[in-house]
């Protein structure tokens, strides 16, 4: 039984319960499509300014999708207090979190290659500059974002209102990620500035809080 | 008919337990020793500390004060030899059986589906049963969550309500179930509000008021056993 086996069987558990119940894939697909819609109504840009303002518009959408997936996947656990199934027994602690973070990426990913051509399309998109470093920086600011909120989201687990502490938790720890995935995305669209900075920042910001989060993990599963 | 505890060797020693929420304390104190292969009945009225004296052995209550022993070690390193079963059923509604406990297995280190199939099997329910949990009758979850207790053939089984929405035929067969393990050597806790069920069954009542325990009452039934 090693961390990896367990981290696997519990990521494999996750995905079937996801795809059986559809619980997260629907409310974030929903929620994505609604801003994306409301974004169009409200700004009618030229395809230059575009270019400018959609890296900022696409991580709030993935943003505020995200905090849906994340609030999902720890509610999962919380009925029939399954959890305590698992504290109970001798797998590693740091294989349920990084099922979990593996999990909220797989499906903040589909989310995104579902959303992103919405984006394109609507708002005219052509990018200036190097388009694959949009690759690195998707992948490294979705993980950014999904192992600092499924870490929060496992924290507020206990609270009474965790829907509202989890954004209250998330959103301020994230400013560094989301700045670097805003100003990364808006770099390679307008062909302005090299990205290689932001994806540094980005992997760097990674490092240290998966790091922070997997020291910090066992404490917070057996709070009570 | 009952008569004192024999003092043999106590595989759990809990040592002046105080458990606090807050400012309320569930445990006040909590002292005793209990035998191994015996089976314990824990009674009392609500919020006496029952559950949470079960949550404290299990490892899933850390308590304030005080220590728990388990075969020597702390619950949480005894794990292995611990079978918990809660008030909820501890299971995923949206899998089959069979699903929950092979993913409960692997949390075990336990390869491949025979024991999942056997746990299933012993509480007398039907391996091949392709529903949802949350699609089972009250009955037929609880003993599925007996088998995800049992599922890794622990030595000691920590029991919460395992017959509270049970009808009586189904807790009855419950009860065999219990006794049978018993007899084949575990040790066995059980919260319950319906003690007659256990009435000639349990080797040990235990009785709880107030966050601690205020009488323990032996029973014959070890002696008939033996």
């Amino acid at each position: 039984m090693s961390l990896w086996s367990v981290t696997f069987a519990t990521l494999k558990k996750d995905i079937r319960l996801e795809w059986r119940s559809k619980d997260a894939l629907n409310s974030m697909l929903f929620f994505s499509l609604l801003v994306v819609v409301i974004f169009v109504f409200s700004f009618d840009p030229l395809a230059e300014e575009s270019r400018h303002i959609v890296g900022g518009l696409v991580w709030v959408a993935f943003l505020f999708a995200a905090v849906v997936a994340l609030n999902q996947t720890w509610a999962r656990e919380l009925r029939n207090q399954v959890l305590d199934a698992y504290r109970v027994s001798p797998a590693p602690p740091n294989a349920l979190f990084l099922a979990k973070a593996l999990g909220n990426f797989i499906f903040v990913s589909v989310l995104e290659a579902l959303m992103t051509p919405l984006f394109v399309v609507f708002y005219n998109l052509h990018v200036l500059g190097p388009a694959w470093q949009l690759i690195p920086i998707a992948l490294l600011g979705t993980w950014a974002l999904v192992v600092n909120g499924t870490f929060f989201a496992a924290m507020s687990l206990r609270t009474r209102s965790r829907e509202i502490m989890l954004p209250l938790l998330l959103f301020p720890i994230s400013i560094p990620a989301v700045l670097g995935m805003v100003a990364g995305t808006t770099a390679v669209l307008t062909g302005d500035n090299p990205a290689h900075f932001y994806i540094v920042l980005l992997l760097t910001y990674d490092v240290v809080f998966t790091t922070a989060c997997l020291a910090l993990f066992e404490t917070v599963l057996h709070a009570e | 008919m009952t008569h004192a505890i024999p003092q043999g060797s106590p595989i759990i020693t809990v040592e002046n337990v105080i458990k606090q929420f807050g400012r309320f304390a569930a445990l006040r104190g909590v002292t005793a020793e209990f035998d191994a292969g015996r089976f314990h009945a824990i009674l009392g009225d609500n919020g006496a500390g029952k559950t949470t004296l079960l949550r404290a052995l299990a490892g899933l209550a850390q308590p304030t004060r005080g220590t728990i022993s388990i075969f020597g070690k702390t619950p949480q390193a005894a794990c292995r030899d611990l079978g918990y079963m809660a008030h909820p059923s501890l299971l995923y509604d949206e899998m089959s059986g069979m699903e929950n406990l092979r993913y409960f297995a692997g949390l075990y280190g336990i390869a491949g589906d025979t024991r999942c199939e056997e746990a299933i099997r012993a509480v007398g329910l039907d391996p091949e049963l392709t529903r949802g949990v949350g699609q089972y009758s009250q009955g037929m979850r609880q003993r599925m969550s007996l088998a995800r207790a049992i599922l890794h053939d622990p030595r000691v089984l920590l029991l919460d309500e395992p017959f509270s929405n049970v009808d009586v035929h189904s807790a009855r067969e419950m009860v065999g179930l219990l006794k049978g393990m018993r007899d084949a050597g575990k040790t066995i806790f059980v919260v319950t509000h319906q003690a007659l069920l256990l009435d000639g069954i349990a080797d040990e009542f235990v009785w709880m008021q107030a966050g601690q325990i205020v009488d323990r009452t032996a029973t014959t039934a070890r002696a008939e056993v033996s």
